[in-house]
């Protein structure tokens, strides 16, 4: 079991903490008031405290580790292994180019940049599937998308 | 019962309009399928289809949201039976003995089993959903502000320690949902709260932005290379569906059995369907004379839970439509649905919205016969579906995501927003939270602020309000109760019944 596994609740806590910290600094700027005269900052700060206290709570009651629990086909399908980064990057770059490509390039181009880039993602995935896939989901994406609900994007831009 | 029979003949008329039944087929349809392939959620699909539907008229897009919900819930058992996946965590449950029978050779059976339950569990919740939603209705009538403040504690407390995982996780998952539905700007003061200088958050998170990172990119994220190539599938028809009389008589008092667990365990926000179908099948199983023949293939254990999971997504919409307060992230978003189209939930609703209400209960039955139409002939149809690689089905659905949340406000803020929520959603995931208690706190977040508001006013800042108040006590007294219940059961440390299979969420 790796140290990120056993360590996890603490760093569960943490995050939940600093978030709550977070919250409360940035609520008590905008006035907390009083119970009698709540300003705009009383339920931020409020929240702030309750996750505060959560995640000091995480960290003291800290759950047995859950890796190995069971070996059964439906754990190791579904339990958070450790992070894909091909897989993620190739999902994460398919948004930024569906934002950066729909408005300056067109729903076509877009759509066959975000759908192939993300197919690329799995390594079982050839370049000829990706290729054909993004082409695929455009071609329905701009019939329907553009043609049919038009959703207000150009096609492709300077041509459509 | 007269005002039920009156409302459920107008529903009908609104139910079998031509341009609602459309949608609500589309809708069975859209759920069957989703429910079909593995890796595709409940929460996801509803979220891409929610901005489409903001041209509809609020009843057809309320129809076939739902209809989405609970036909997935037929697709779901196909699934889990035929290919042993748990796609959708209230049928997790039903892969320790349907698939054993598909080993068997009898998956068949166990399917038309599944759909005999289904029916009947559906019904039951529907009967439910007539008889008591009205009655609650009536009651939250006379509540004021106290009483629903100190009602939303204890169904976001209920919705958030109830549910799988930890309850202090739960809990926090909830403070950050309503901390989120605080972004924005400020109704009773107008000042602008956690925008940080970004004019696209000044009408607030947009809640599809929300729910589509968190459930739909934290969930590919999640299995993007994780998910095992699908395996081949039996070939089915629809001959094989045809349980033996032998069969229905051993399955029968199962499924009642799991109907009433299922129709209680809706009533508590928190435990819906997936609970609910635990519950069965450790119940079933314990009630057993032959306890040693569950994860063999034994017929009860797909019947009962199956009857559970049908019983309780019908029963869930019970808060949901007549106190506004949901159960679960499905009906937190249902609800945003609603009123995003302009709709303030409550217990007015079923009054002033008939046609919502009672339009939704008649396509409950005129969409679980659909579903039963859809799946007996097609069968074989959906099976085919099961062999769609998840490979090719992500990137797809990945452009849906993107389409959807750019649609809901033509704002492309949001589809950045919804890959940070992606990334954020995946840390949660991976640091062993539940995300799904953010969808409740974020829904209720605003109602809760502005209750909580009214109350401490009209008391002129005294909390006592809301234990001199009885009703309002009374639910105060019950989060307590929880709360202590939890903890309670944390020293005791105790086991649960069932080794659950953890399952991703829907």
């Amino acid at each position: 079991m790796s140290r990120f596994q056993n360590n996890r609740d603490y760093y569960a806590g943490a995050l939940m903490a600093l978030i709550g910290a977070g919250a409360i600094v940035e609520g008590s700027s905008y006035g907390v008031g009083k119970l009698t005269a709540m300003g705009s900052g009383f339920f931020p700060v409020a929240l702030g405290v309750g996750l505060v206290a959560m995640g000091g709570l995480m960290a003291v009651f800290r759950a047995p580790a859950p890796a190995g629990e069971s070996g059964s086909h439906a754990q190791s399908l579904h339990a958070a292994g450790p992070p894909d980064w091909r897989g993620a990057l190739a999902i994460a770059l398919s948004v930024v180019l569906f934002i950066a490509l729909a408005k300056m390039a067109g729903l076509f181009p877009a759509i066959f940049a975000c759908v192939s880039v993300a197919a690329l993602g799995t390594r079982a995935t050839t370049l000829r599937e990706a290729a054909l896939l993004g082409l695929a989901v455009a071609v329905f994406g701009v019939l329907v998308f553009s043609l049919g609900l038009k959703v207000q994007f150009p096609i492709l831009r300077g041509i459509l | 019962m007269d005002a039920g029979l009156v409302g459920l003949m107008h529903g009908f008329s609104i139910a079998l309009d031509p341009h609602n039944l459309m949608w609500c087929f589309l809708g069975v349809l859209i759920g069957n399928m989703v429910g079909v392939l593995p890796g595709m959620g409940v929460l996801s699909t509803i979220s891409i289809l929610l901005p489409l539907t903001f041209a509809m008229k609020p009843v057809a897009a309320l129809l076939m949201l739902s209809g989405i919900y609970y036909g997935a819930q037929y697709g779901g058992a196909i699934c889990s039976i035929l290919l042993n996946l748990p796609c959708h965590p209230p049928h997790a449950v039903t892969c320790l003995d349907g698939f054993p029978m598909t080993r068997q050779g009898r998956g068949g059976v166990a399917l038309g089993i599944t759909m005999l339950a289904a029916i009947i569990g559906a019904a039951f919740g529907i009967i439910q959903m007539i008889f008591m939603a009205p009655y609650i209705a009536n009651i939250a009538f006379k509540f004021g502000p106290q009483e629903i403040c100190a009602l939303m504690l204890l169904g976001l407390l209920a919705g958030s320690t109830l549910a799988k995982g930890s309850p202090i996780k739960g809990v926090a998952m909830t403070l950050f949902g309503i901390l989120l539905s605080l972004v924005g700007t400020d109704v009773n003061t107008g000042s602008e709260r956690f925008t940080f200088g970004f004019l696209e958050l000044s009408d607030g998170m947009e809640l599809v932005a929300v729910s589509l990172g968190l459930f739909g990119i934290a969930e590919f994220l999640k299995s993007v290379n994780s998910l095992s190539p699908t395996v081949k599938a039996a070939k089915l028809s629809y001959r094989d569906l045809r349980p033996s009389g032998r069969d229905v008589r051993q399955a029968l008092p199962a499924i009642f059995r799991g109907t009433f667990i299922g129709s209680l365990c809706s009533l508590i926000p928190g435990t819906g369907p997936t609970i609910a179908s635990f519950i069965a099948y450790a119940t079933e199983k314990k009630l057993s004379k032959t306890p040693e023949r569950f994860g063999h293939g034994a017929i009860e254990g797909v019947a009962s839970p199956e009857a559970s999971t049908h019983s309780a997504v019908q029963g869930d919409f019970i808060p949901t439509m007549s106190l506004g307060i949901p159960g679960d992230a499905v009906m937190a978003l249902l609800l945003g649905a609603l009123m995003i189209h302009g709709i303030q939930p409550g217990p007015r609703l079923i009054v002033e919205q008939p046609d919502i209400f009672w339009g939704l209960i008649a396509s409950f039955w005129i969409g679980n016969i659909m579903l039963v139409f859809l799946n007996v002939p097609m069968i074989s149809v959906w099976v085919k579906l099961l062999s769609v690689p998840y490979r090719f089905l992500y990137p797809t659905a990945l452009f849906f995501v993107c389409i959807g949340v750019f649609a809901a406000r033509n704002e492309m803020f949001d589809v950045a927003a919804t890959l940070a929520f992606g990334a954020f959603g995946y840390l949660l995931l991976q640091l062993g939270f539940e995300p799904a208690p953010i969808l409740l706190g974020f829904v209720l977040g605003p109602r809760l602020e502005e209750n909580f508001r009214r109350s401490v006013l009209l008391s002129r800042g005294s909390l006592e309000t809301f234990i001199d108040r009885p009703i309002s006590a009374f639910f105060v007294g019950l989060s307590v109760l929880l709360v202590v219940a939890q903890v309670y059961a944390a020293l005791r440390k105790a086991k649960p019944p069932v080794r659950v299979p953890e399952a991703a969420f829907d």
